[in-house]
Formats: structure tokens, C-alpha cells, sequence
């Protein structure tokens, strides 16, 4: 007999070893993320995952899924605080959408967007923060950056380097690149690269490719988040 | 109709794009003026907005006269909404924040390429800088956001009519945009 | 210098596991990391260049930037600033020519704040290039500043400015009756490791960090290993190996007991974990000493050598062919590193970052094996019921917490120091025999834990009512409870690890809100966006610190809203920001100060 959890009332079935994520895009449940991808290590640190199991808040990209488990996702209490922790990521940094490439493509915006995001609530910390153009192909916007460490994994377990990595604590978190003139033209990042394809906002961006789709052609000025991601991460999508 | 809602509509530090795409209801302006008045507004040339119901605020805050305005808005208006990226979050005017107001003066006035008879200007009909433009929401309290660059006609349009209904206003997913 | 790192790393095995303390010893010689011993680490220790970056710039005891030859740093805990600590780092300042935060000009000396330095009962107190400096006041300032503009070395300075003293002035169960070392082996090895730990497990005792898991359950957890092990033969399983961790990172404000059992029982403490390891089958241990208690690193390594000499530790202990040893780790300030999962991560030679649990240190620990992390205290207590039993400490305390709690008191009392007292004693109680009275409140379990007032001092020290790690810290009526907030969240702010959204966002957005209110810039909307916001970081947060983060609001805008309404404006809305503050570069460049050149803070509209 198949083992199962109940995601907002609807059974979903698991296998051992399966997060609660896992089981949720197999079974076409869209559960918000950011820091997570299928083919990646999960992460746990964005919180927009973040449901309620039996009560508790756990998340959903991390915890194991396990037989009896009642899984609260998409109730207006979970997504008042979803959307908070996204005003959280748009506040600490400096995240001009009309400026930005991305824009359009941007799953940081893309979920805000899914979440009716319409202000960011918070006061804005207007971070100084650096662009770095160096390299030929690949440039970094520190300003866009969530810390959600995807091209760091990425790096690490896809493309077998150590191009990129999360320093600092606290507030003062910030990405770095793995070259002694901590400049991204002294790594040895390629731009067919997993890691300069996997940054879910506009701070990783490939050359020469900026405008090629106008915006409003973009993916999600006409998909929701929750649909292309199930697309994209459920290999049995719609079955 | 007897009591027309008073709109009252202004842009602080941004580019009147927000209010170009208002106009761009088109016909369905028509409609609007048969239910609402304009009070202090670009369209209308009246200099201070009195007991208005909506006040409309483009752009972010940059000087010490957008201050002025914004609470002559705040005071006069019931309900006030931030109109725009610029409004709600500083839009591409912040972006000067990253950069010293000293530094960013001096390029203007002093030092930057072309400038003739350099000088800071300080007649005091001008209002003054602050060291960053700030969205809206930290100046004055906002009761609704119209985030887009600009919002859509259609996004004034859902947003005033659910009003003028009597809904609690909202925007459905293909009206929430940012850029 | 490439001789030295070379050399080094040599000296640790080119174990990567062995960073903090390669990087402490680089600090340490020449003030800060230099980026060709960051490329010559790399390359020895064989990991990315990136890995040593990030733990340099995660520890607030690193820096890749040069500090000064002395290098001092002044405990910025809330009972350093009831001594005094403001005024006293203004004059430390003033005399030494030097800002808070930066290096003088001729690199003699740099001075900085640091979160609490565990001295709490003899502040206010800091460091000098990693040694404790206790009771400061304005002559041993003085001395300090002259010493240091002598150019002296610290072994060269009077020793009574690195006194630091036990002050344990009340005794129970556990420090009235210190073991001798080998007693609690012998008496295990004699009753048999299982029945030993069947008599930990009926002790009741639990775990004296503060979350309070049982003891014996988690050594049982921790022997049975991961799951996948569970069909192992017995062989087998014994072959696997385990880890036995103490943690003595006490780092919430206020505490400092484990310093004083450090100080004065290690012989328990490493007999307590040596006890462990034959029950769980660990052969390596370590003690992960926060590096504020860099001056009690000499002292452990000489008990760890006597004891191996006495074959309580070593490869044959006590002749009954159990292997053990124990290692010591320094931290390097940071709190999260009190976490147990943070502390592994830095004794692998990482950022302290919680990892995501489950899988709990007890099945995937240290480099992934099955591992115990006990506090300090808890390993003591289990010494002694090696010894004496599981019955006596059972008898003690309440109905779901056994035996004695040791407490470290500070704050307004007349005196503070150690304190053991069985779990049940009232609030009122302890505040009695440390000479407290005319008391505003007490904070029981630091920062993270919970104010009480004056009108709750009947509740009892228990896992079931106020549980506490140790900190207590006790404030008159002439203290203001907004700083003590304000102390307590700025440090939250300063310590979290930044890892998840609601911590790392949150804990700065709670800070600037706080201000914004103690400041006087508070309206009516400003308390429930507060309290909303301390829900959001409490309930979204990975780990404890965050969701403590808001205690010190939440307890005490539960007990005293009225002076946080007090606080407030009676307007609508008033900017976070200084107004006319913002308009200061500009009037100065245009040379203005008309009338029209100035903001008020809130529009005249207002009522």
C-alpha cells in the first residue's frame, strides 16, 4: 500500500526518502520557492516554502515527508507570511524591476507577483552593493542578489567547480567568487555554465542576450509561477 | 450625479508616465468624469487639492517640496494610493541612493563635463534635496498601491471602479505587474 | 609568512576540519588574515579559496583587514552597560585616540564592542588580543592605555587586570560534591555501561542548554546510530564511529557558569563525556571553548594531559581496552555557534550555519556520524550520577525537571556569581540570597529567554515554568526596560547567522522598528507592525535564534504595553527617517538655512 500525506485536505502519495516538496510537485501541488531546485540539493532558506505540518512550521523543501503528516500550503495565513518574507527579499536589496533585464523572467518577482504583492511594507534598506561586468560573457548585479546560494550549489554539484559562495553574516551577507581578485573574470565559470543559467532573479545575467524578448512577451507576464513550475519541475506534469 | 468622488492626482519625483498611461483609459475617461470631479491634478491646473476623496500620487520623494505636497495630500485626501514603482519604492530616481548627494551635486554643478559658471544653486524659491529618495509609504501613511511602470490603464480602471462600487479594491494576477 | 602557514598547517595535519584554529593562530600573529595566507590555506588545506573567506568574514573574531597589534574589544552586554560600559568606552576612547570600530592611525591598537564576554558578575569586561580583562573602570584604563602605548607585551601587563574570578557563592548537589577524577569511570565500568546509562535515563536529567532534551535518550539515540544501521550485526555496529561533543559556547548574554565549571571542575566535565563515549561507543571528542575563554585554554589542555597520563583518557582507559580522547575547538564570537548543529558546522572548519534537521546530530553529527552534543553542565551532572547513581538527582527538583540547575546572577544584586539551586526554587527565592531588592524584573534565560516582572516573582526555575540555560539577570526600578530591549534586539541583529529570510531580514527590520518607537517616532500603527513583524521572524525563522529574536519584545510588550503606548506619538504616521536630517548635505552646499530650507518631522496637518 502506498504511503501518503494530505496537502490542504488532498491525499498525495510519497516514497521514503522524498521531502515534502518532492511529493508536492510529483503530485501537482505548487508549493512557492525560491532557493530550491529539483536537481539540486535542497537548501532550506528562503522560507517561502514554509508550511504547516501537523501544526508545526517546517520547510517543505527540506523536511522528509512521512505517513499521517497534514500538510497546511496554501491557506491565507501561510501566504500572508510568505508574502511578507518575499517584501523581506525586495526590501534588503535593490530590486528596480523596470531597469532590470530579468524582469518578466524573475521568479523573485514572479512569486510576489503570484502572491499579490502590490508594496513592500517594509522600509527599504538601500544596500550599496557592486556590479561586477568583468567577465566576457557572465556578469553579476549584487543588488538582485537573495542569497539562496542556487548558483553555489549549482556550481558545486552540476558543473564540478567552486565558481561562487555566500560570505558574511547576518545583513551582511554577500556573494563571492572563487578568484583571488574576487572578480568573476578570474574564475573559471563558462557561460553554458549551470550556474550562470540557475540565479532565480535578474543578479546573474548572460551577455549580450538583454532585451532579446520584449517585455510583455515574457514568461510570466502571461504563465503564473505555480503553473510553469510545475512544467518545468514535474517531468509527469498534467498525467 | 449629484456628489461626484473628488480625485485629486500628482507626480513628485517621477517622469509623468503614470499619469500618461491614465489617460490612456481613452473613451472609458468618459465614463470616469460622469462619476468623478478632478481636483489638484496636471489635468485640471487647480494649485491645491482641497477635501478630495482619492489622491493619486506618482513618484517618490526627492525634495523637500515633494514632502510639502505629499502632505497637503495626505491632509486633504481620504483615501491616498502610491502610483507607480517610484512611488512605492523609490524606482529608478533611488537609484541615485548609492551615490553621495555631495558627489552627485558636484557632478552637477561643480565639476561635470559642459558645467559653465559652476555653482550650487540656492535661490530659495528651490526646494532642497534629500540624501535619498524615498518611496511614499515612509513619509505619509498610504492606503493602496498600484505597483507598475507604468500601471496599466486598465489597473486605474479595476482599481476606481471597484472603488466607485464599493468593493474592496484588488488586482487580479495579469494586472500586477512591476515594470 | 609562507613559512609560518606552511609550518601550520603541517602542525594540524593539512585538516581542513582544523580552521578555526589555523585561522585563530593567523589572527593572532598578525592581526588579521592576509590574502596570500587565504591562497596558501587553500591550496594546504585543499578546499576553495571561498571556504576560508566565508569563515573569516562569519566570525567577528576575524578579519581580513589589518587590526591593531592590541587589539581591544568591550563586552557590549546589557550588565556592562549597568556598570557603566558607555561612559567608560567613550573615556577608553578618548585616552587611547581611537574610535569605536577603527584602527589608530599608527596601528598600535584598534577598539571595538563584542556581544557579551561571559564576565558578566565582574564587568564591565572585554578582551585584549583574545584575553579576558575584568572590572574595568577609569585607573585600569589608564594602566591599559599606558601599557599598551608602551608597546608592553600582554605576559609583561599586571596579572590582576586578567583576574578573573569563580565567585560561587551557593552550592548544592552537584558543586558542593565535586568527583574525583577516574570515580565516575571506575563506577560505570564497574556497574556496567548499559546500567550506567539506565541510571542517567532514570535520573530524569536533561540536557542544561536550555531546550532541555533528555540526556539518557539522546545517548541511546546516538549508540543505536542512524536507522539504515539499526540491522547491523553488533560488530558491525560498533565499528561505526561516533562523536562526543561538549558545548561550552555559551554565549547568551548573561551566562557564565560554564565558565566557572571549566575554571574550577573540568575533571567532571571531560570525565562526563568520557562516561559518554564508552556508553555511545565514541572514540573522538571535542570541547568547543567560545574564544572569549581563549585564557582557559592552557588550563583544559594541562587537565587533558593529566588525565591522559592517569589513563582517563587514551587509547586503553583504564585498562578496560576503551579508546577516547578529547580535542579542544575555539570559537571565534558568534552566538549562533551555541546551536548545536552551528557549532558541528564550525568544528568541520565551517560558517556556523544551523543546518536543516532532521537528520539530528544524534544519527548525521560531526562529518556525518552519529554524535552527542551536550552542554558543559549536563556532562558534569552525568558524572556525578555515574558516581552516585540516578536516584539521589531524581529525588531532587520537580516532576519534569530532575536534580539542580546552576545559574550565573548578574545585574542589580549585591551578589552576583554561581549559583545552584534544585529545579522547583522560586524566582523570589534566589532573588533573596543574592541580595536583591526594589526589582523591576528579571531576565530568566538571557535574551532569548523571558522578562518576568515584579508581580511574577513566585513562578519556579523549571523546564515547565522558566526555563533558563543559567542566565539571570536581575534589574532594579531604576533601569529602563526600553534599553534593555533595545540591547537585547540590536544583539539578536548583530548574532543572527543570516542564513534564512525572516532571521536575517527580520532581525534588522525588528531593530529599526524598535528604534523607531524607543526614539520617540512611533505612531499608533507602529506597536501592531511591531508585534506582527516579531510573529513573522518568530514563526518563519530556521533555527532558535530567530525565533527568539522577538522574545525581548514579545515579553515585555505582553507585560508593559502601556509603556510602549507611552512611547508613541498621537498621530497617524511618522517617518522612520530624520527629516530634516536628509535635507543636511543639500543646505550645506547651497549654503541655505531659510525657513523653507528645514522639514518638520510631522506635517503641522496633524492633530
Amino acid at each position: 500500500m502506498n504511503k501518503t500525506i494530505t496537502i490542504d485536505g488532498k491525499t498525495i502519495p510519497f516514497e521514503d526518502g522524498q521531502t515534502i516538496m518532492a511529493a508536492a510537485t510529483a503530485a501537482d501541488v505548487y508549493i512557492p520557492h525560491l532557493c530550491h531546485h529539483p536537481e539540486l540539493s535542497p537548501h532550506g532558506s528562503c522560507k517561502l516554502c514554509t508550511v504547516k505540518v501537523n501544526g508545526r512550521n517546517c520547510s517543505a523543501c527540506t523536511f522528509p515527508a512521512a505517513e499521517g503528516q497534514d500538510v497546511l500550503n496554501n491557506t491565507k495565513e501561510i501566504n500572508d507570511d510568505r508574502q511578507k518574507i518575499t517584501q523581506m527579499l525586495f526590501v534588503e536589496g535593490n530590486h528596480f524591476c523596470p531597469s532590470c533585464e530579468k524582469t518578466g523572467n524573475c521568479q523573485l518577482q514572479a512569486v510576489a507577483y503570484h502572491l499579490n504583492m502590490l508594496d513592500n511594507h517594509f522600509p527599504l534598506f538601500y544596500p550599496k552593493r557592486e556590479m561586477d561586468a568583468s567577465h566576457p560573457d557572465v556578469m553579476i548585479d549584487h543588488n538582485r542578489c537573495i542569497f539562496c546560494t542556487l548558483c553555489v550549489r549549482a556550481s558545486q554539484q552540476h558543473d564540478g567547480k567552486d565558481v561562487f559562495a555566500i560570505s558574511g553574516r547576518g545583513i551582511n551577507k554577500h556573494l563571492i567568487v572563487n578568484a583571488q581578485s574576487g572578480l568573476l573574470k578570474d574564475t573559471d565559470l563558462d557561460m553554458n555554465d549551470k550556474a550562470a543559467h540557475v540565479c532565480p532573479t535578474g543578479a546573474i545575467l548572460i551577455k549580450r542576450t538583454g532585451y532579446q524578448v520584449p517585455i510583455g512577451q515574457r514568461l510570466y507576464d502571461h504563465h503564473e509561477i505555480d503553473q510553469v513550475s510545475l512544467v518545468t519541475e514535474n517531468p509527469h506534469h498534467g498525467e | 450625479m449629484a456628489n461626484k468622488i473628488r480625485v485629486a492626482t500628482t507626480s513628485l519625483a517621477g517622469c509623468f508616465g503614470c499619469h500618461m498611461s491614465f489617460l490612456d483609459l481613452d473613451e472609458r475617461l468618459l465614463q470616469l468624469a460622469e462619476l468623478v470631479e478632478f481636483d489638484r491634478s496636471p489635468i485640471t491646473d487647480i494649485e491645491h487639492c482641497t477635501n478630495c476623496d482619492i489622491g493619486l500620487i506618482e513618484g517618490g520623494v526627492c525634495n523637500s517640496e515633494n514632502v510639502h505636497v505629499l502632505r497637503e495630500f495626505r491632509k486633504n485626501c481620504k483615501i491616498l494610493v502610491a502610483v507607480g514603482a517610484c512611488a512605492i519604492n523609490g524606482g529608478l530616481p533611488a537609484m541615485r541612493n548609492f551615490i553621495p548627494l555631495e558627489e552627485c551635486l558636484n557632478e552637477a554643478y561643480l565639476e561635470g563635463i559642459g558645467v559653465e559658471n559652476p555653482q550650487i544653486p540656492s535661490d530659495i524659491e528651490l526646494p532642497l534635496l534629500l540624501d535619498k529618495v524615498r518611496p511614499i509609504h515612509e513619509v505619509v501613511k498610504i492606503d493602496y498601491f498600484l505597483p507598475g511602470c507604468p500601471p496599466s490603464a486598465d489597473v486605474f480602471w479595476k482599481f476606481l471602479t471597484d472603488l466607485l462600487e464599493g468593493r474592496e479594491p484588488s488586482l487580479p494576477y495579469d494586472l500586477v505587474h512591476y515594470d | 609568512m609562507q613559512v609560518f602557514i606552511e609550518n601550520l598547517a603541517a602542525s594540524h595535519n593539512y585538516q581542513p576540519t582544523r580552521l578555526m584554529l589555523i585561522l585563530r593562530a593567523i589572527q593572532d600573529r598578525y592581526h588579521y588574515i592576509p590574502e596570500p595566507a587565504i591562497r596558501q590555506l587553500a591550496g594546504l588545506l585543499k578546499i576553495p579559496g571561498t571556504q576560508i573567506i566565508g569563515v573569516i568574514e562569519f566570525y567577528s573574531f576575524f578579519h581580513l583587514t589589518p587590526r591593531g597589534q592590541y587589539e581591544l574589544l568591550i563586552s557590549d552586554s546589557i550588565t556592562d552597560h549597568m556598570l557603566g560600559k558607555h561612559n567608560l568606552m567613550a573615556y577608553l576612547s578618548a585616552k587611547l585616540q581611537v574610535a569605536v570600530g577603527a584602527v589608530r592611525s599608527d596601528g598600535l591598537v584598534s577598539l571595538d564592542n563584542m556581544s557579551c564576554s561571559g564576565l558578566c558578575d565582574q564587568g564591565p569586561a572585554g578582551l585584549v588580543n583574545g584575553y579576558a580583562l575584568t572590572r574595568l573602570d577609569r585607573p585600569r584604563i589608564d594602566l591599559i592605555t599606558d601599557l599598551i602605548n608602551q608597546q608592553k607585551p600582554l605576559d609583561k601587563w599586571p596579572g590582576e587586570l586578567f583576574q578573573v574570578n569563580d565567585n560561587l557563592i551557593k552550592s548544592g548537589l552537584l558543586l558542593d560534591d565535586p568527583i574525583a577524577p577516574g570515580d565516575a569511570l571506575r563506577a560505570a565500568f564497574k556497574r556496567g555501561l548499559q546500567e550506567t546509562l539506565a541510571e542517567i535515563t532514570q535520573s530524569g536529567l536533561r540536557g542544561r542548554g536550555g531546550a532541555g532534551y533528555t540526556t539518557g535518550w539522546k545517548w541511546h539515540l546516538c549508540y543505536e546510530g542512524p536507522e539504515e544501521n539499526a540491522f547491523c550485526d553488533v560488530d558491525a555496529q560498533k565499528q561505526l564511529q561516533r562523536y562526543v561533543i561538549c558545548n561550552a559556547d555559551e554565549g547568551e548574554p548573561g551566562t557564565f557558569k560554564d565558565r566557572v565549571l571549566l575554571s574550577s571542575y573540568a575533571h567532571q566535565v571531560f570525565e562526563g563525556m568520557t562516561v559518554c563515549a564508552a556508553i555511545v561507543g565514541a572514540t573522538e571528542g571535542f570541547l568547543y571553548l567560545r574564544g572569549e575563554y581563549l585564557f582557559l585554554y592552557d588550563k583544559l589542555q594541562a587537565i587533558l594531559a593529566e588525565r591522559r597520563q592517569a589513563d582517563l583518557l587514551g587509547g586503553n582507559i583504564l585498562g578496560k581496552g576503551i579508546a577516547f580522547d578529547i580535542e579542544i575547538c575555539l570559537g571565534a564570537g558568534a552566538y549562533i555557534c551555541g546551536e548545536e548543529s552551528a557549532l558541528i558546522e564550525s568544528l568541520e572548519g565551517k560558517m556556523g550555519i544551523p543546518r536543516n534537521r532532521p537528520p539530528y546530530p544524534v544519527t548525521q553529527g560531526y562529518l556525518g556520524k552519529p554524535t552527542v552534543v551536550n552542554n558543559v553542565e549536563t556532562f558534569m551532572a552525568a558524572a556525578s550520577i555515574a558516581v552516585n547513581g540516578g536516584n539521589g538527582f531524581a529525588n531532587m527538583g520537580t516532576e519534569k525537571s530532575k536534580g539542580t540547575k546552576i545559574l550565573s546572577i548578574s545585574g542589580d544584586c549585591s551578589q552576583p556569581g554561581i549559583y545552584e539551586y534544585p529545579f522547583g526554587a522560586t524566582i523570589q527565592t534566589i532573588l533573596n540570597d543574592c541580595g536583591a531588592d526594589d526589582v523591576l524584573g528579571v531576565q530568566i534565560g538571557g535574551p532569548s529567554g523571558t522578562f518576568i516582572s515584579n508581580q511574577e516573582l513566585g513562578r519556579k526555575l523549571a523546564f515547565e515554568d522558566l526555563a533558563t540555560g543559567g542566565s539571570f539577570i536581575i534589574f532594579n526600578n531604576s533601569r529602563n526596560i526600553l534599553d534593555i530591549v533595545h540591547n537585547f534586539t540590536h544583539f539578536f541583529a548583530h548574532e543572527s547567522c543570516g542564513f534564512c529570510t525572516p532571521c536575517r531580514v527580520g532581525t534588522s527590520l525588528l531593530k529599526q522598528q524598535l528604534d523607531k518607537i524607543v526614539d520617540g517616532h512611533g505612531s499608533a500603527g507602529d506597536i501592531v507592525a511591531l508585534e506582527e513583524l516579531c510573529q513573522l521572524v518568530k514563526s518563519n525563522s530556521h533555527c532558535g535564534l530567530g525565533q527568539t529574536a522577538a522574545n525581548p519584545i514579545l515579553t515585555t510588550l505582553e507585560r508593559y504595553p502601556e509603556l510602549y503606548q507611552s512611547q508613541l506619538k498621537k498621530i497617524s504616521y511618522e517617518p522612520g527617517f530624520d527629516l530634516d536630517g536628509a535635507l543636511e548635505t543639500a543646505r550645506r552646499m547651497a549654503q541655505r538655512n531659510d525657513a523653507a530650507a528645514h522639514l518638520e518631522q510631522i506635517g503641522e496637518d496633524h492633530e
